[in-house]
C-alpha cells in the first residue's frame, strides 16, 4: 500500500495532516506493520507539550516497545482515547482512525517529508 | 575410587557416546575437541585447589557433619523472617518434586499451563491480602522489592523532587539497600516518623515507604499520611506484611500505590535468608510500569482460556538502556508454595494462624504489663519491643533455653511471635522478664484484647473458589498433581534452552535443602548458631574464587542480574574512590543480554552500544572508536564469554587489554561460564569482575523462574566494594548491598556446594567438555536443515548453537513460532526462540542430555524440517498444517478432523509415541490478546468450562 500523498512523514515513522493551526499525528502503516500487533500505546495528556524529535510517548507490541517522536512542536489539543480498549486499531487503520495526537502548533518543522520521499525510506515505489 | 563416580550420573552420555560424537566431529579425544575450540589466549594451565571427586552417599555424610553444626534456636527476631510450618503436603510434593523444580521460566505458556495457575493463584493472593489491583509473580526478596517500588514511584510520582521518605520503623536490611541503590541514581533517602501522621511529610518528595507493621512491631492508621504524601504528587509505598493483612486494614484500602513484602512465613522455611518469595502489587494504572513476570489470562486458537506471561515487552531485555529495572527472574518456585500454603489454608485457616500469633503475642504483652515491663508500643500484630531491660542479660539467659530474641540496643528487645511459637516459650519469655509464666500458659485459648488499634481488617479475601477447595490432604495433593501433569520439566524430557543451562539437579544436590538444620535458621541469628552455614559458604567461596581465577566473591545476589549489578556498582565504588567520578560510560556490545544494559543504567552508568561484526564477535574497530570517544569518562565494558552467540572469541584478551589501557575495567558476564569451567579463567585472561549464574552451570535448579544465586566475583582491587551487609555474621567489605540478607539465598548454595563437592576438578572438565562436544554435535548434525548462524575456530562453536530459522521463514512462511510450537507435539521443550538473533533458535544441550535424547531431537528437528517442505512443495497449504496449528491437544482428536493430514501425523509425529505422550493441556495462546486485555487475577471458574 502506498503512503497517501496528503500527508506529511518523518524519519521515524510518523505521519502529520495539517488543517488549519492543528495536526494530526500517527505513525505508519510501515511502522506498524514492523512493530506487530500493538498492544498498548502510552499518549501524553491534552495539555501537555511536545517538542519536534523529542519523545512523546510510547507504543508496545507483543514484540518491542518504541518511543515515539514528536513529528512537531506545539500544544496537544486531543489524544485518541478510542487507542486504550483498541491498539490494534493502529495496525488495522495506521493512516485513519489510527491517529494518536493532535498538535496545536505554531510553526511546521522544515524538514517532513513528501509521500515520495517517505516512499523511498520504506522502499515503496 | 567409588564404584560409580558422581560424575557418570552427572554427564549423559557415556564413553562410547562420546566417541561416537567425537567421530562424527573429526577429533579423537575431548582434550582434541577443547584444543580445537578454546583460543590458546584464554586456556588456563595452572592447577587447581578443587578437592577429589566423592561419591553421593559421602556428600551427604559430608552435609550431616555440617548439618550438625548449625544451632537451631526458637527464633522471636523477627525482621521479614519468621517461623512457619511448611505443609508436608506442599513439601514433599512441590519443593521436593523434580515436576516442579525442574521447570523452567514459563516462556513456552503451552507447557507451562500449570504453574501459570499456580502463579496466579500467588498473584490473586496478594493482591486480596494487600487489596491492590495487580501483583506480580513475586520478587527476589522484600528489600529488593521496595528498591523496585522506589524506582517505580520516581517515574510515575509527578513530583520533580529527588526525595524519597522513608519510615524510621522500615526493617534495617531495607533501609541499608534503599541507601546503597539510591546513590548512583541520584535519588536522595530521607528518614521521617510516620508516627507523625500527616506531618512526617515535611517536604517535596517523589515517594514514602512505610513499614506495616514496623520493625518494631508497630501498628498505625496509614490514611492520614498517605493523603498528606499525595497532595505533594508523591506515590505512597507500604512494605506490609502478609500474615498480619489477614486482620489489619489492607494497605490498598488506606490508599496505598504500592505495596511490597515477603511471602516467606507462607510455608517457606527461613534458610537462614532465603530464597523466599518477595512481592510488589500496584493499584489500578501502574500494571505496565511493574518490574518482573506477571501472568495473565489470555485465550488458545480454539478460543479456550490459557494462562501465559504478559506484557513481557516491558522487561528489560527488551528495553535495554532505556529498562527502568533490572529485574529478570521471580522466585517462582517459593511463590508456588506460598500460594499453595494460602490454597490449602484458605482465607479461614490463614485467619485462625493470623489470630492466633496475635493471641500469642498480645497475652505475653499483658503479663509483662501487669508485671510493670515498659513496651515501646500497646498495639501491635505480632512483635513486642520491651524497652529498659538488661538486653544482653536477658538475651543470654534466654539462649540457654534455646530461644533467640531480637537485641535492639542494650536496654531494647525484640520478641517477635510466629505460627511456631509454643505457649511454653512464651512463659519462659515472661519468666525471664519478671513476669508470670504460668499465667502466660493459664491463659492459652482464653479471650484475649485486640492489640490492633481499631485496625481490623473489614474486607473480605481470598475468596475465589481454589482458596475454598483444597482443605484436605487429598484434595490437595490432587490439586498440585494436577498443575504438574500439565508442565513439561526436565522429568519429562530435554530442555535445550540455549543460554539457560539446563543441566540436571541431582536428587542428592537438593537433599539437604530441606534439611531443618539448614531451613530453620535465621538469616540475623547469632554468627555461633551458622557454624556449618559458614563451613559451606567459606568452601563454596574458595571453590568459585578458583574456578574464575579472581582473588574475592560475595554470594549475596540472589539472581544474575543482581550479580551484574553488585559488580558495576563495584567499578562505580572504584572509580569513586580514585577520583574518578567522571568515569561513568559502560560500553557493551549489541549481542549482549538486554540484561546488562539495564543493570548498567542502575548502577549511574551510561550506555554505549558496540557493534558486532559479521561473524557475530564484537567489531574491535568500532570498539577502539568508542573507547577513543569516551576518553576519560570510560568506566567499563561488559562482555558476555562465551559470546551470548555461543562461540569463543579469539579477540577478548585483545579486548580486555584494549579497555584496561584507556582507564576502564571489564566486567566479563559469566552467565556462559558452562563453556569454562576447567578450562579458562575469567580473572586470568583480562576480567576484573563476573558474576556466576549457580542456577545455571552449578545446578541449582531453575524452580520454574527462580531460585537462583549470582554470585560476584572480581579482583582484589574491586574486592573492597563487593556487597556488604552491616548485620552479617562474619566480616563483608564496607560497602553497601545488594539483597535484603547477608548471603542471599544461603540454603541453596548447599546444591552448588555438592554438585562442585562430588564432581571435583576433573568432573567438572569434562562436564565442560561434553557440554561443548553434545553442542557441536547437534550443530554438525544439523547444520544441512538449517543454517548454523555463527561458529569460531575450525568450525566449532561452544556450548550452544543459534540455528537459523528465519531462511524458512523467507522460504516457506513458517516462523520460529511455528517450529517451537509443533516441537512440543514431538515431545520437547521449544529451544530459546529470538534470542540473541531475532527469529532464530538458540540450542543448548547440557552435558547432562543422554545420547540417546540427544538423538530424539535431533530427529524430530529433521522431521520438522521434512514438514516444512511439505509445505513448501504444496502438499499442504501454508495456513493448514501441523506446523501453524501446532500444538495439538487431545481435544482435537475429538473434533470433526477436517485438516489436509491426519490425526495421526498431528499428534503421534513419532513413531511409537502413542505409547508415551506429553499432551498440551492447550492450543496455541494469543499474545496480544492477553497484552491488550489485562487479566491477572484467578478468573472465574466459568471461564474454563469447555
Amino acid at each position: 500500500m502506498a503512503n497517501p500523498t496528503n500527508l506529511q512523514y518523518t524519519k521515524e515513522h510518523e505521519w502529520v495532516l495539517v488543517d488549519g493551526d492543528t495536526a494530526t499525528v500517527g505513525i505508519t502503516k510501515y511502522a506498524a506493520d514492523a512493530l506487530g500487533e500493538v498492544v498498548y500505546i502510552d499518549l501524553p495528556k491534552v495539555g501537555a507539550s511536545t517538542t519536534y524529535m523529542k519523545i512523546f510517548g510510547e507504543i508496545e507490541s507483543t514484540k518491542s516497545v518504541s518511543e515515539l517522536y514528536a513529528p512537531i512542536t506545539g500544544e496537544v489539543v486531543a489524544v485518541n482515547g478510542d487507542l486504550s480498549s483498541a491498539p490494534e486499531t493502529v495496525n488495522s487503520d495506521a493512516f485513519g482512525t489510527g491517529w494518536l495526537i493532535k498538535v496545536k502548533f505554531a510553526e511546521l518543522p522544515a524538514d517532513l517529508l513528501t509521500s515520495a520521499q517517505y516512499d523511498e525510506i520504506t522502499g515503496e515505489a | 575410587m567409588p564404584k560409580y563416580r558422581f560424575e557418570d550420573r552427572h554427564i549423559g552420555p557415556n564413553a562410547q557416546d562420546q566417541k561416537r560424537m567425537l567421530e562424527v566431529l573429526g577429533y579423537n579425544s575431548l582434550n582434541d575437541l577443547m584444543a580445537a575450540a578454546l583460543p590458546d589466549s584464554i586456556k588456563f594451565h595452572g592447577g587447581s585447589i578443587l578437592p577429589e571427586p566423592v561419591a553421593e552417599h559421602e556428600a551427604i555424610a559430608r552435609l550431616r557433619e555440617i548439618a550438625a553444626k548449625n544451632r537451631i534456636t526458637k527464633s522471636f527476631i523477627g525482621l521479614g523472617y519468621y517461623g512457619t510450618h511448611t505443609p508436608g503436603v506442599i513439601l514433599r510434593n512441590i519443593l521436593e518434586n523434580p515436576g516442579w523444580y525442574t521447570a523452567y521460566t514459563p516462556y513456552q505458556p503451552e507447557i507451562s499451563q500449570g504453574r501459570l495457575e499456580a502463579l496466579i493463584n500467588f498473584q490473586t493472593m496478594v493482591n486480596d491480602l494487600t487489596g491492590m489491583k495487580t501483583a506480580n509473580a513475586s520478587m527476589l526478596d522484600e528489600s529488593t522489592a521496595a528498591v523496585e517500588a522506589m524506582l517505580i514511584a520516581r517515574r510515575g510520582s509527578d513530583s520533580a523532587s529527588n526525595i524519597f521518605l522513608v519510615d524510621s520503623d522500615v526493617l534495617p536490611q531495607t533501609k541499608a539497600l534503599l541507601e546503597h541503590r539510591a546513590e548512583p541514581l541520584n535519588l536522595e533517602i530521607r528518614y521521617v516518623d510516620a508516627a507523625a501522621g500527616a506531618a512526617a511529610v515535611n517536604v517535596d518528595c517523589f515517594g514514602i515507604l512505610v513499614q506495616y507493621p514496623g520493625a518494631s512491631g508497630r501498628i498505625l492508621p496509614l490514611d492520614a499520611l498517605f493523603a498528606a504524601a499525595h497532595d505533594r504528587g508523591a506515590m505512597v509505598v507500604a512494605a506490609a506484611d502478609l500474615l498480619a493483612l489477614t486482620l489489619l486494614v489492607a494497605p490498598g484500602d488506606a490508599g496505598a500505590d504500592i505495596v511490597v513484602g515477603t511471602t516467606q512465613r507462607f510455608g517457606v522455611p527461613m534458610g537462614y535468608g532465603g530464597p523466599h518469595a518477595g512481592y510488589l502489587a500496584v493499584r489500578e494504572g501502574l500494571e505496565r510500569t511493574m518490574p518482573g513476570r506477571l501472568v495473565g489470562v489470555s485465550v488458545d486458537a480454539d478460543g479456550n482460556s490459557a494462562y501465559r506471561l504478559t506484557l513481557q515487552t516491558r522487561e528489560q531485555h527488551i528495553r535495554r538502556e532505556r529498562a527502568t529495572s533490572n529485574i529478570c527472574t521471580a522466585q517462582v518456585l517459593l511463590a508456588v508454595i506460598a500460594g499453595m500454603y494460602a490454597v490449602y489454608h484458605g482465607p479461614n485457616g490463614l485467619k485462625a494462624i493470623a489470630t492466633e500469633v496475635h493471641a500469642k503475642a498480645s497475652t505475653l504483652a499483658s503479663a509483662l504489663e501487669a508485671a510493670g515491663v515498659k513496651l515501646a508500643h500497646a498495639n501491635f500484630f505480632d512483635t513486642i519491643q520491651v524497652n529498659g531491660v538488661d538486653a544482653a542479660a536477658v538475651f543470654e539467659a534466654a539462649r540457654e533455653h534455646n530461644i533467640t530474641l531480637l537485641k535492639v540496643d542494650a536496654s531494647t528487645l525484640g520478641i517477635a511471635v510466629d505460627e511456631t511459637t509454643e505457649w511454653s516459650d512464651l512463659a519462659i519469655i515472661a519468666n525471664l522478664l519478671g513476669a508470670n509464666g504460668a499465667a502466660v500458659v493459664a491463659a492459652a485459648g482464653g479471650p484475649v484484647a485486640s492489640r490492633l488499634a481499631g485496625l481490623e481488617r473489614q474486607s473480605a479475601y481470598l475468596e475465589h473458589p481454589v482458596f475454598n477447595t483444597h482443605h484436605s490432604e487429598t484434595a490437595m495433593l490432587r490439586y498440585i498433581k494436577h498443575l504438574s501433569e500439565k508442565d513439561y520439566a526436565l522429568d519429562r524430557g530435554m530442555i535445550p534452552l540455549g543460554s539457560c543451562t539446563m543441566k540436571l539437579n541431582s536428587t542428592t544436590e537438593m537433599a539437604a535443602v530441606t534439611w531443618p538444620e539448614f531451613g530453620g535458621l535465621h538469616p540475623f541469628a547469632p554468627a555461633e548458631d551458622a557454624a556449618g552455614y559458614l563451613e559451606l559458604i567459606d568452601e563454596a567461596s574458595k571453590w568459585l574464587i578458583d574456578i574464575t581465577g579472581y582473588d574475592a566473591i560475595s554470594l549475596q545476589p540472589n539472581a544474575g542480574s543482581q550479580g551484574e549489578l553488585a559488580g558495576l556498582l563495584a567499578i562505580r565504588g572504584y572509580h569513586l574512590s580514585r577520583g574518578d567520578a567522571q568515569r561513568d560510560i559502560c560500553l557493551i556490545p549489541s549481542s549482549a543480554h538486554g540484561t546488562n544494559a539495564a543493570s548498567a543504567v542502575l548502577a549511574g552508568m551510561s550506555v554505549v552500544v558496540v557493534d558486532t561484526d559479521s561473524d557475530g564477535r564484537v567489531d574491535v574497530a568500532d570498539l577502539h572508536a568508542k573507547i577513543e570517544a569516551a576518553g576519560d569518562k570510560l568506566s567499563a565494558l561488559m562482555i558476555t564469554y562465551p559470546s551470548t552467540f555461543g562461540i569463543y572469541e579469539d579477540t577478548v584478551v585483545a579486548i580486555c587489554d584494549a579497555v584496561h589501557e584507556a582507564g576502564g575495567q571489564v566486567y566479563i558476564d559469566g552467565a556462559n561460564t558452562n563453556a569454562m569451567v576447567g578450562y579458562s579463567k575469567f580473572g586470568k585472561f583480562g576480567g576484573d569482575v563476573s558474576h556466576l549464574n549457580l542456577h545455571k552451570t552449578f545446578a541449582i535448579p531453575h524452580g520454574g523462574g527462580g531460585p537462583g544465586i549470582g554470585p560476584v566475583a572480581a579482583r582484589a582491587h574491586l574486592a573492597p566494594f563487593l556487597p556488604g551487609h552491616t548485620m552479617a555474621p562474619i566480616e563483608l567489605p564496607a560497602y553497601g548491598p545488594v539483597s535484603g540478607a547477608p548471603f542471599g539465598s544461603a540454603s541453596v548454595l548447599i546444591i552448588s556446594w555438592a554438585y562442585i563437592y562430588m564432581m571435583g576438578n576433573e568432573g567438572l572438565r569434562n562436564a565442560t567438555a561434553n557440554a561443548v562436544l553434545s553442542a557441536n554435535y547437534i550443530a554438525r548434525r544439523l547444520e544441512h536443515a538449517f543454517p548454523v548462524l555463527y561458529s569460531g575456530a575450525d568450525g566449532l562453536i561452544a556450548h550452544e548453537c543459534i540455528l537459523d530459522t528465519r531462511v524458512v521463514k523467507d522460504e516457506f512462511g513458517i516462523s520460529v513460532d511455528d517450529i517451537a510450537k509443533r516441537l512440543i507435539d514431538y515431545g520437547f521443550h521449544a529451544p530459546t526462540m529470538s534470542f540473541p538473533v531475532s527469529g532464530t533458535l538458540l540450542i543448548e544441550p547440557t552435558e547432562s542430555e543422554p545420547m540417546q535424547e540427544i538423538e530424539r531431537f535431533i530427529d524430530a528437528m529433521l522431521a520438522i524440517r521434512a514438514e516444512i517442505e511439505q509445505v513448501g512443495a504444496g502438499v499442504w497449504p501454508a495456513d493448514d498444517n501441523p506446523l501453524v496449528n501446532a500444538p495439538h491437544t487431545a481435544y482435537n482428536l475429538v473434533e470433526e478432523w477436517n485438516h489436509p493430514y491426519a490425526r495421526e501425523t498431528a499428534v503421534f509425529p513419532v513413531p511409537g509415541q502413542q505409547r508415551s505422550k506429553y499432551w498440551p493441556p492447550v492450543r496455541r495462546i494469543d499474545s496480544a490478546y492477553g497484552d491488550r486485555n489485562l487479566v491477572c487475577t484467578c478468573p472465574p471458574i466459568e471461564a474454563f468450562a469447555n
